[in-house]
């Protein structure tokens, strides 16, 4: 009965759900940063991990509108980087196949690509979408597109990395069959 | 009986993941208008049995059927969750996540914009049915303003403007306290007298479902039915402490009292209950027939707190002018209505929030500027859900996390952690992970958690909230051991079960004030404190009365009978 | 405790007004704002949002900490195009005048300063009209709102349960990190930056865990309730189209028409007034 093309009810509540957590914490959790009045996004640990589990749709929906979300709350958007925050969710989304995290299998191969995943998707959110589409509507110098492109996807991607992998580990550790387990004297 | 509505034959449930079915031979019917309870210990299989008649077995949670189910003539496996939904209502148990809407008005009018319904109609439907649920006078509001009673109602109107001929109700009492349970049961009953809809309640706290009167209860072991019976004739047997489900308060008195059960007695409700003059007689002599037992006085003072106010704003205290006592050894419940200022007071013991006003003291010395990192040293704080405080996957990793965050070296990181894990009977599992625990386990381990700070005081929130006698059990039994080795328990509770068997001390709260500090004997006898409280009367109350007796001493009675007897079963095995 | 914009009740024509026609005003009056470097535009389209601003009968100490903030995000945006370009402008309108000289590569030229005031406009131009969306519109017509401008009504319910249960994640979120903090988990300066973030896995988890679960529920509860049964749905707070929203629709309509003329008329985005 379902249609293939639609997205499914878990999706549309996974989006929801997610941008939710991301607002969340982008918008109200600040962790300082070593350089001064900067905090760390955190919310792009929690989006790498909701687009391993659900996959692209729900990345990219949930970083369309929990970014939005808090660009709206502070006043008005900044599309050039909510853009840049979906094509993140989009790309890592990318890695729920080859991952698989269901199987209860992340070892050293599936950190590998999630972190590859999550490193490409920074560098082409924050290096390449986000100066290129700031470039295009308020026509800001490269020069300083470049150097705030490169901070942010560094930064984000060391947040993601930690955050993400650590997520992902403990939660595909609740995904493993009891099987084996004895118990010790 | 009348025309059969729901009829399962030689019917079965295997999930895809599962190798065995789930549930199996079960075979019942049931007619319209009738309301039919099913209980059962958890992992009995009734919510799978419920997630059949709705639809979400197969059509959400794939999985096989065996056999037949017809619900009002149709096969349900042919009717898909959408075709489902015309017949069946269902009203779940987490009164959050199913509120999806904004507002009252929009949460009721989700089905039938689903339904594509026109605006002028949706609305006319819609405002009917808060009316239905006396909730039109809230009709704007957000759930965060309303209370989990109010919440259920919402979802209640939110099936009934389909007109279903079946309601159910899926643990509709978990998550509330008793008194609105007992106005959500009398919501229940009105409806179904109404609408004569066929009306299925899934839950373990029977005597509480029962104050709607049912015509039969279903009583499920190990994924079948044991038991398909009136509810006088069910209490005459021993079937329920069989299958480890609490039996109502006033059936154990009887019991204990020596009065043989027949279902001709009325056994269903307390109000229908009808005893001859030798079974009250009976009931007389086991009153006056022991001593009483002392409880326990605890004498040194371990913690104070000073007209302890609290608010985010001054003009509107969450918790006004609060003192009183605690002392070392006292196991104590904290009771009162949501927004009394329970949970803030805990909030300000483990320094979560600093007070306005006031003092706390610790064993004389005045803790009020400790942070929340050195107040957890001595106060520790369990939350309600266990899994909103793992963070580890692995047992030994989750105990042992506050100590690694304060870098002490590791063979006293490990001596503690298995000492803490030993106390909670955890030892043998320290290198599972979690996720392999029971519901019970998880929250040992969030004890252990804690206990690895070796703080003298625990406060926990809620601690049985939603378990089976079994799990109740276990968790309480656990922390009267804790107790017992010298830890003091300060328990945020609605469970009135927990409160009688368990407590020494009630302290009642009521819009930010204590407004008294007592014991569960006093409480329970006393009305007007019960009302300011959220609690309801126990049925032995009923009982007392009903024999002539002092209620106030007559629940003493039955609270020290039932201890002795617990730990005098305790000792033997 | 929440410094987070959000909708205000009052009773204004612009308040009246659907929030399909507000969605649709904001989103071509964005565009507009985006593709022109029209100094006489942009500053017409502040002018225009701040009487309409006044007619929402909005109070500016409604949107103080807003403004302070957006302020301070541009100042930081405004030095960092000095210090890395201070030739932008002399690029853009292909003239220099100089009024001062100061050390190295920077000196101070009109072309700079008015591309930086074009900037700072562009923003200017898009704030008040922002700030009217957000606070005028009840945040339970949102999905109606999307579903109306063509959006898909799934997409669009994505967005009201994130609306709807950002409030309950927020509590989850404060309620699990106070735990973590007894247990000595800290965010602070206490730590040292990597073991700030590890520490916040340690409160993340079970956020994501919870919300996990909550995801499993509310989809069982949309599903009982027959959510996608078909291909539209109906939405009791959806309002009826009326005059107002006409011309509302249609006047956002004509800003985006006169800043696209107005690149044709310049033969460019950029209005130079050097040449």
């Amino acid at each position: 009965m379902e249609n293939k093309n639609q997205l499914s009810i878990k999706s549309i509540v996974a989006i929801g759900i997610g941008a939710a957590l991301f607002f969340v914490l982008g918008r109200f959790v600040a962790i300082p940063s070593p350089v001064p009045n900067t905090t760390i996004n955190i919310q792009y640990g929690i989006l790498g991990v909701f687009c391993v589990i659900y996959g692209p749709v729900v990345g990219i929906l949930s970083g369309f509108i929990g970014h939005t979300l808090i660009d709206l709350s502070w006043g008005s958007p900044w599309w050039s980087w909510i853009i840049a925050s979906a094509v993140f969710g989009l790309i890592v989304g990318f890695a729920k196949k080859s991952i698989n995290i269901e199987s209860g299998n992340f070892g050293g191969k599936q950190i590998a690509a999630f972190n590859i995943f999550q490193v490409v998707g920074h560098l082409v959110a924050w290096a390449v979408v986000a100066p290129v589409l700031d470039i295009l509507i308020y026509n800001e110098p490269i020069e300083k597109l470049f150097a705030q492109g490169a901070f942010a996807a560094v930064s984000n991607s060391v947040s993601t990395a930690i955050v993400g992998t650590i997520i992902l580990l403990a939660y595909s550790k609740t995904r493993t069959k009891e099987g084996s387990l004895n118990k010790e004297n | 009986m009348k025309e059969t509505i729901i009829e399962f034959k030689n019917f079965g449930y295997k999930y895809r993941s599962q190798a065995e079915p789930t549930v199996t031979d079960i075979n019942l019917k049931i007619g319209k208008g009738e309301r039919i309870i099913i209980v059962g210990p958890s992992g009995c299989g009734k919510s799978t049995l419920a997630h059949c008649l709705n639809g979400l077995n197969p059509f959400s949670y794939p999985g096989e059927i065996i056999g037949s189910l017809k619900i009002c003539g149709h096969e349900s496996k042919d009717m898909g969750i959408f075709g489902l939904s015309k017949f069946v209502g269902t009203v779940l148990q987490d009164t959050d996540g199913q509120f999806i809407g904004m507002t009252v008005l929009e949460d009721i009018a989700f089905a039938m914009e689903n339904d594509m319904v026109e605006q002028e109609e949706l609305k006319k439907r819609t405002l009917q049915a808060a009316d239905k649920v006396y909730l039109l006078d809230k009709i704007e509001s957000a759930p965060h303003d309303l209370s989990g009673g109010q919440k259920q109602r919402v979802s209640l109107a939110g099936v009934l403007v389909n007109k279903v001929p079946i309601l159910m109700f899926d643990e509709p009492l978990a998550n509330l306290d008793p008194a609105s349970g007992k106005k959500a049961i009398e919501l229940i009953d009105e409806i179904q007298k109404e609408t004569d809809t066929t009306v299925v309640i899934i839950e373990h706290r029977l005597e509480d479902a029962l104050y709607m009167g049912a015509d039969r209860i279903i009583l499920m072991v190990d994924g079948k039915i044991v038991s398909d019976t009136t509810p006088s004739e069910l209490f005459a047997s021993d079937r329920l402490a069989e299958a480890g489900i609490r039996e109502p308060l006033y059936i154990t008195a009887l019991k204990y009292a020596g009065v043989k059960l027949e279902k001709n007695m009325s056994l269903q409700r307390i109000q229908e209950l009808k005893l001859s003059d030798e079974q009250k007689e009976l009931v007389k002599m086991w009153f006056y027939q022991e001593k009483w037992e002392q409880i326990k006085e605890h004498t040194k003072k371990l913690l104070s707190v000073e007209k302890l106010s609290f608010g985010y704003t001054e003009k509107a205290y969450n918790l006004s002018d609060v003192s009183f006592d605690v002392y070392e050894g006292e196991m104590t419940g904290i009771v009162g209505k949501n927004g009394a200022g329970k949970s803030t007071l805990a909030k300000l013991l483990c320094g979560f929030e600093k007070q306005n006003k006031g003092i706390i003291c610790l064993e004389g010395k005045d803790i009020s500027e400790d942070n929340i990192k050195e107040r957890a040293k001595t106060i520790g704080y369990v939350m309600q859900n266990p899994n909103q405080m793992i963070s580890k996957p692995m047992i030994f990793e989750e105990v042992a996390l506050s100590l690694e965050v304060a870098h002490l070296p590791k063979e006293e990181i490990e001596e503690r952690v298995h000492k803490a894990l030993k106390v909670c009977g955890l030892y043998e599992f320290r290198n599972w992970p979690i996720s392999a625990l029971s519901y019970g386990q998880k929250k040992r381990v969030t004890i252990a958690s804690i206990l690895v700070q070796n703080p003298k005081i625990l406060i926990l929130d809620e601690p049985t909230a939603g378990q089976d006698f079994r799990h109740y059990t276990e968790i309480m039994e656990f922390l009267k051991e804790l107790n017992k080795q010298g830890i003091t328990v300060l328990m945020i509770t609605h469970d009135m079960h927990l409160l009688l068997e368990y407590t020494n001390r009630s302290l009642v709260f009521s819009d930010g004030h204590l407004i008294a500090d007592t014991t569960p004997v006093e409480l329970f006898a006393d009305k007007d404190l019960l009302e300011d409280a959220n609690l309801k009367e126990t049925s032995l109350f009923e009982l007392a009365n009903m024999c002539g007796l002092p209620p106030k001493e007559f629940i003493h009675k039955f609270i020290i009978y039932d201890r002795n007897l617990r730990s005098r079963r305790e000792e033997v095995s | 405790m929440s410094t987070a914009l959000s909708y205000v009740e009052r009773d204004s024509v612009i308040h009246q007004m659907t929030g399909t026609t507000k969605l649709f005003f904001f989103l071509f009056w964005s565009v507009a704002a985006m593709i022109t470097y029209d100094t006489r535009v942009l500053v017409g389209m502040f002018l225009f949002g701040c009487v309409l601003f006044k007619i929402s009968k909005l109070k500016w100490k409604e949107i103080s900490f807003a403004l302070i903030f957006m302020f301070t995000l541009m100042a930081i945006n405004i030095v960092g195009i000095y210090v890395f370009a201070p030739e932008q402008g002399v690029e853009i309108y292909g003239t220099r005048h100089v009024v001062a000289e100061l050390f190295w590569r920077y000196s101070i030229t009109l072309e700079q300063l008015f591309y930086m005031f074009n900037f700072l406009m562009k923003y200017m131009a898009v704030i008040p009209i922002a700030l009217l969306f957000i606070m005028t519109t009840n945040p339970s017509e949102f999905a109606a709102s999307m579903n109306k401008i063509g959006i898909s009504y799934r997409v669009g319910y994505s967005v009201a349960i994130a609306l709807r249960y950002i409030p309950d994640i927020q509590r989850d979120y404060r309620e699990i990190s106070q735990a973590q903090q007894a247990r000595g988990i800290s965010l602070g300066k206490d730590e040292k930056t990597l073991d700030r973030i590890k520490n916040s896995a340690a409160i993340l988890f079970p956020l994501v865990l919870s919300s996990i679960q909550r995801i499993e529920t509310i989809s069982n509860a949309m599903e009982l309730r027959g959510f996608g049964k078909h291909k539209k749905r109906t939405w009791i707070m959806a309002k009826p189209m009326g005059k107002r929203d006409y011309v509302g629709i249609v006047l956002s309509i004509a800003i985006l028409a006169v800043s696209v003329a107005m690149i044709i008329v310049n033969g460019g985005r950029y209005y130079n007034p050097f040449i």
